[in-house]
């Protein structure tokens, strides 16, 4: 049996459940599973999404609900999920590599005595799992040799499945709860910005080395970025000297993002920067130097000084927009 | 004058790895309290500025003849245990660990030409995976009195970002993993930890000992001065045979055949803004 962890939020099942029950369809069948159970762990409202949950052809679905699991915490969902666990015993558990995904499911796996395989992007037949290494550089097929398996599964890398005509069963488990006060929930700060978030962002506006200041980020990137609705990222060299915050930092120290559209501005192209970027859909760079890597993996390539170009290029889209 | 008191806390003082102050002593009415050593395991990795190739095997890169470096996540790790110590006056010792071949001092003195004070070496050529390595990290944690393990949420090489969290289950220790602030209590009883999730940021207070893991944006890590690193040779590194430990190590996840990702076809030159944006409204169809 594969248990497939659900992550929910409120009532409702988010696109990182969505997926991971795609994700536990294809292991089922590539590893020839009997059965694919979705798992919903939480406080109020969980069983409205484990009825949700049940129309997109897993198996079967079970819900825990006990006040304690909202909000999540590592240690509470751990607790709950290990009972729950014993009692399905499953050779395989998976979730989504979300934060929470990847926060709980190596507790989960040291619980199991089980190995774990993070970040999958696909089930091999036979038993395997393939993943990305060296922030996607290398691509490499593991085979997990414990008797229970863990897997964090990659959301990008799986399809939204569409929903059934009929819903499998639905049943609760029982959860004393957990006391632990070793790990407590002080508050939720949800990010207020006026651009989306680096890693989500459809279009990601990113200035290297030769952006030469701070101001200049925001006289020439900004405006762009603002114009296409886009997040702002840098180059590992903008950061180190202090051009860029850590944190718009793309590449294989920082982010790894892969939009819609992907613009980089005075960035030479260095394989760490590469590495966070390439998989971008379209890939637009503009630098003065005609040899700059970043060429390589453009779709389009404008061999320009940036400090013209931006403010024109900023000024079409407005346009374009329009 | 300031006395400082290791109190050991794990015979019937109080609760297991807190420490507290004494303020009643009749000694002095200086602070008396606990003296936190923190843990701090590390990762040699290949560099980031390499162009990753794949091996003979087939089964691992090309390993020969590269430049390695401190994982920068185990880094920042480091950096932030030198900057809890440089804030308060109770750290008694930070302690950084790796586990790998023996050139693996390389990136524990560059650990202590940083600032830390000793280091321990597990030295193995073996393949070592996340299960293997937490449970030899589990073992040194328990041959110390530590009161706080610091380190990476990943190693840019394997990616799998789960040495961290095994360990918090096995040692039975809390954790807030991907930090990108920490605020350690006066008594090292607790530490306040910002992380750095999908959708914001989220606070969590957890007891002392636990497990941190590190995020990017919690601090940029300083260069070791060129005196410190001449320094930093002095410093004591044990070695330490990974017999010696009686860990299992054998793997739970094997690798059995890697290959480079498809790659990228470079597209064409646009001779102006115009161009450009035709293209990406016309062709590309993103604007």
């Amino acid at each position: 049996m594969i248990v497939a962890i659900l992550e929910t939020t409120g009532q409702t099942v988010p696109k990182s459940a969505l997926v991971t029950i795609a994700a536990a369809k294809q292991a089922k069948a590539a590893h020839g599973y009997q059965k694919a159970v979705g798992v919903v762990v939480g406080g109020q409202g969980v069983e409205a999404a484990a009825n949700e949950a049940a129309r997109f052809g897993l198996d079967e679905i079970v819900y825990v609900q006990h006040a304690s699991l909202e909000p999540y915490l590592a240690l509470a969902h751990e607790a709950a999920l290990r009972s729950l666990l014993e009692e399905l015993s499953p050779k395989l558990v998976i979730a989504c590599a979300t934060t929470r995904g990847k926060d709980l499911l190596p507790r989960l796996a040291a619980r199991l005595d089980a190995g774990q395989a993070s970040d999958v992007i696909a089930f091999l037949p036979g038993g395997g799992f393939r993943r990305p290494m060296y922030a996607g550089n290398i691509i490499a097929d593991v085979e997990v040799t414990s008797d229970v398996k863990v897997a964090t599964v990659r959301a990008t890398a799986f399809d939204v499945p569409t929903a059934e005509s009929a819903s499998c069963p639905v049943r609760s488990i029982e959860f004393s709860g957990s006391a632990t006060s070793a790990q407590q929930f002080v508050r939720f700060d949800t990010v207020a910005s006026e651009r989306p978030e680096l890693t989500e962002a459809d279009v990601v506006v990113s200035g290297g080395r030769a952006m030469k200041s701070a101001e200049n980020f925001e006289q020439y990137i900004a405006p762009l970025a603002d114009a296409l609705g886009a997040a702002i990222g840098a180059s590992r060299a903008a950061v180190d000297s202090g051009y860029a915050p850590n944190d718009w930092q793309v590449g294989q120290t920082g982010k790894v993002v892969a939009p819609t559209l992907y613009i980089a501005v005075g960035i030479s192209g260095a394989i760490q920067h590469l590495a966070g970027m390439k998989d971008s859909k379209t890939i637009v760079a503009i630098n003065k130097d005609a040899e700059a890597p970043i060429f390589e993996v453009a779709d389009y390539g404008l061999v320009a000084d940036l400090y013209e170009a931006v403010p024109a290029l900023t000024e079409a889209i407005r346009k374009a927009k329009s | 004058m300031l006395l400082t008191l290791a109190v050991n806390t794990r015979d019937g003082y109080g609760r297991q790895g807190s420490g507290h102050y004494l303020n009643n002593t009749s000694w002095e009415t200086a602070a008396i309290g606990i003296m936190a050593k923190i843990l701090v395991p590390l990762k040699r990795v290949p560099d980031y500025e390499i162009k990753v190739k794949l091996g003979p095997s087939g089964k691992d890169i090309q390993k020969d003849g590269i430049k390695w470096i401190v994982n920068p996540f185990d880094e920042i790790a480091v950096e932030e245990a030198l900057r809890l110590r440089e804030a308060r006056s109770d750290v008694e010792e930070i302690v950084v660990c790796s586990i790998g071949p023996a050139e693996t001092s390389e990136q524990l003195r560059t650990a202590l030409a940083m600032g830390a004070d000793r280091a321990i070496l597990v030295v193995t050529d073996e393949y070592i995976d996340s299960d293997a390595a937490h449970r030899i990290l589990a073992e040194l944690f328990r041959r110390g009195d530590y009161q706080l393990i610091l380190m990476g949420k990943q190693s840019i090489d394997s990616d799998a970002g789960q040495t961290g969290q095994l360990l918090g289950a096995r040692l039975e220790l809390p954790q807030a993993t991907f930090a990108s602030k920490v605020v350690i209590d006066e008594s090292w009883s607790t530490a306040e930890v910002t992380r750095e999730v999908d959708g914001g940021l989220e606070t969590l207070k957890v007891s002392l000992p636990a497990v941190i893991t590190t995020d990017l944006r919690l601090n940029e890590p300083r260069y070791p001065s060129l005196p410190n690193i001449v320094k930093a040779k002095k410093k004591p590194l044990e070695e330490v045979a990974l017999q010696e430990l009686g860990v299992d190590v054998s793997p739970k996840v094997r690798i059995t055949a890697m290959a480079l990702p498809e790659q990228r076809q470079a597209g064409v030159k646009v001779g102006s803004v115009e161009e450009l944006v035709a293209k990406l409204k016309d062709e590309a169809k993103v604007l």
